[in-house]
């Protein structure tokens, strides 16, 4: 494999692995403490770093998620005290840890690989020169290996506790009705989260998390109606986020996990606007029909009032229709157009006259459709 | 020592005071409003924003830089507030989205910047963590100047700021331009994240928002007294961690003001008149320390009513318990009740009152009608 595509097959793995989670966390509003966590984890890692001397030892992993799992509590019991609002408690909890992390890397481990910048951005580019050694044979990199473990440990977990965590995510009062523990649950995908954001965290920075967790869901919840669909929509962007990201990082040669966030903006934009039913396009596409229609409507009223009565050469002609709707001369040429097309008018060189379909829609525009 | 002595140091100082003071008040409306994280995705916005603003002019005048920052950090809120009407998307994740997003482009770009080799670009990295030693006197008199501005339009529109802040409707229905004023607040609150970026830094700025203003509203009901102490608190952390970075080796200066500020909370958050932890719990204690008797037994009073061929018969601690206030300590009471002999354990661990117990309850029962209308 090359160095390149080692990096690739790393990114598709992590940004599949954040974006299952994140599908939950999008849906049950709770989607910054996905930023709270990967930041938090920090002073975690440091310390067992500091305790172990070796950055690649397992106990870094179960140090920063137990701390991301003790984030989670911090920040609930400060919310649970009433005396902070919970957004407020986020705030609060996450820049303390974090800035005790960067306070003991800038103190007691300068001079190691584990900086400050690589927290943040990540060290994807490197990935592929710490590879996993066993018995003297190359196995590929370290933080695959890292990642695919995580990736099928959340594949497992929301197989095996499907319904509950779906329930608990779409109606959690009935979930707690029916017995399910909601602490349970939030705990358990917190941890899942925490142990997500700490594989992440050493391949692709806090940051990349963050983007990774939140916005291809994010896009999925404008592209899809229903749960399943959502999770693999949310994962197959997360996937294409990762890939383009890259190339882009690869032809420009620029940091790799920025240009995976920045990708992550440029998919959610697309389907801001473009969404099928949702986009903003598809939003004004329909507002525009729904003025159009009720023009058609109102015209149709006015000619069935004034049709084969004294007025009717006047009020009626298309050169002087706008004035007596009291419309901007373009909007009345694109009713009558629309109107003509939908057989709803027929025109006698400048007098219009509504067509038997057009009366009936005037009349049922006036009194209702008729009953029975 | 003469700490102030020192130039280098008492223009960090100033600095710091200066931001401190506008991100604890104007921190202090985007709390109570519900903001507290919009700082987080305003600060993280503001990074294309400098790095561009430097491509741009080539310049690292703070006010080229700052002017970058806040337009790109403006920009995300109107993001986020697009997203959020337009679309089902919800507040967090609209917020996260920016805020990831838009550090990622700014990441593209610096890296971008840096493999130029060019060596103007050095020190635009000190935005990320920030870095107080860097600052300079033409950054300091930015800073003052912007700072002061905000907190100038703060005072003027008092009155209306804190209408919108805590009944929106009312200040529409009174004919305020609600959108706009909501619009000048963010501005203000962009203005006040902006001056910190280069003191505290991209990734903890959003805490100088949040921090002085959850410490200070634990200390006060009424806004005007919040706003004061959070600028103070925001003064005292800036100053404070400042000197501590400058002073001690290898300190950065934004988590240093970060931690100055989260034990500012802790502390009050504990001490607090009235609504502190200990203050509670203090309350809390005296309630257990002497529970109320009476209630409870004229809830075992009132439950004997029902067995009145078996005055003795027993009911259950639970049965008691719902009856009572959460705070009684239901079990203390019953023992007591029972080292008076006016209650008594019956078989199967219930409890029923003694006769004597019984006229206590008629006893106290009287009283009590009797002093009614």
């Amino acid at each position: 494999m090359t160095p390149e595509l080692q990096i690739v097959l790393i990114a598709v793995v992590t940004a599949v692995a954040a974006a299952l989670p994140g599908t939950y966390l999008v849906l049950r509003r709770t989607a910054l403490v996905s930023d709270a966590i990967s930041h938090a984890i920090l002073p975690g890692i440091v310390v067992a770093f500091l305790l172990t001397h070796d950055l690649n030892s397992p106990i870094l992993l179960v140090a920063a998620a137990a701390t991301g799992v003790l984030t989670v509590f911090l920040i609930e019991a400060l919310f649970r005290s009433r005396l902070v609002p919970e957004d407020a408690s986020i705030g609060l909890v996450f820049p303390a840890l974090f800035s005790i992390g960067v306070i003991l890397i800038s103190r007691y481990a300068g001079d190691v690989h584990l900086d400050t910048d690589s927290v943040l951005l990540g060290e994807l580019a490197l990935a592929p020169f710490d590879q996993m050694v066993i018995g003297g044979v190359e196995m590929g990199p370290r933080a695959l290996w890292t990642m695919g473990v995580i990736l099928v440990l959340n594949l497992v977990m929301i197989a095996l506790a499907w319904k509950e965590l779906k329930l608990a995510t779409v109606d959690p009062g009935l979930a707690a009705l029916l017995g399910f523990s909601p602490v349970a649950i939030h705990y358990s995908l917190m941890a899942m989260v925490s142990i997500t954001a700490v594989g992440a965290f050493d391949a692709v920075g806090s940051i990349l998390v963050v983007a990774l967790m939140i916005a291809p869901p994010a896009t999925a919840y404008l592209l899809v109606d229903r749960f399943a669909p959502m999770l693999w929509v949310g994962a197959a962007v997360a996937a294409a986020c990762a890939i383009l990201g890259f190339a882009i990082a690869y032809a420009l040669d620029v940091s790799i996990a920025g240009s995976m966030a920045a990708m992550c903006g440029v998919l959610f934009t697309a389907a801001l606007l473009l969404a099928p039913r949702r986009g903003l396009v598809a939003q004004a596409r329909r507002r525009n029909s729904q003025r159009l229609d009720l023009g058609v409507r109102m015209l149709l009223v006015h000619l069935l009032h004034h049709q084969e009565t004294e007025a009717e050469i006047e009020e009626c002609r298309v050169p002087s229709l706008h004035r007596h709707l009291q419309w901007a001369e373009s909007r009345t040429r694109q009713v009558v157009r629309e109107a003509e097309q939908r057989d709803l008018v027929s025109r006698v060189g400048d007098l219009l006259n509504a067509t038997a379909e057009g009366k009936r829609l005037a009349e049922v525009a006036i009194v209702g459709e008729p009953t029975g | 020592m003469d700490l102030f002595g020192d130039y280098t140091l008492r223009l960090v100082a100033l600095g710091s005071a200066v931001l401190g003071a506008t991100s604890g008040a104007l921190g202090s409306f985007a709390y109570l409003r519900r903001q507290s994280l919009l700082g987080d995705a305003v600060s993280h916005a503001a990074l294309p924003g400098i790095v561009l603003a430097f491509m741009l002019t080539g310049s690292k005048v703070p006010l080229v830089l700052m002017l970058g920052a806040g337009l790109a950090g403006w920009i995300g809120t109107l993001a986020v507030q697009l997203v959020v009407r337009r679309s089902r998307v919800p507040y967090d994740s609209a917020l996260g989205i920016v805020l990831a997003v838009f550090f990622g482009i700014g990441l593209v770009l610096l890296t971008h910047l840096q493999k130029q080799s060019n060596a103007a670009q050095a020190g635009l990295e000190s935005f990320l963590f920030g870095q107080a030693a860097s600052l300079l006197r033409r950054d300091v008199v930015t800073m003052a100047v912007l700072g002061t501005a905000a907190l100038v339009i703060l005072v003027l529109l008092w009155k209306e700021f804190k209408l919108l802040s805590f009944d929106p409707d009312f200040a529409a229905s009174v004919g305020l331009p609600v959108r706009r004023l909501d619009g000048l607040l963010t501005l203000l609150l962009v203005v006040a994240i902006v001056i910190g970026l280069q003191t505290v830094g991209v990734v903890l700025m959003s805490a100088m928002i949040v921090a002085p203003a959850a410490a200070a509203r634990q200390w006060s009901q009424r806004l005007a007294p919040m706003v004061v102490i959070a600028a103070a608190v925001g003064i005292f952390s800036g100053v404070a961690g400042s000197l501590f970075s400058s002073l001690i080796p290898r300190l950065p200066t934004g988590p240093t003001i970060v931690l100055v500020l989260s034990a500012i909370v802790v502390v009050s958050l504990f001490l607090a008149p009235h609504r502190g932890l200990l203050w509670r719990s203090l309350r809390r204690g005296a309630l257990r320390a002497a529970p109320d008797l009476d209630p409870v037994l004229m809830h075992l009073y009132a439950l004997s009513h029902q067995h009145p061929d078996d005055p003795e018969h027993g009911h259950s601690v639970a049965v008691i318990r719902t009856m009572s206030p959460p705070e009684t300590n239901v079990d203390a009471a019953l023992e007591r009740l029972a080292d008076r002999g006016l209650a008594q354990r019956t078989a199967g661990g219930s409890w029923a009152p003694t006769p004597i117990g019984r006229r206590e309850a008629r006893r106290i029962h009287d009283r009590e009608a009797g002093e009614g209308p």
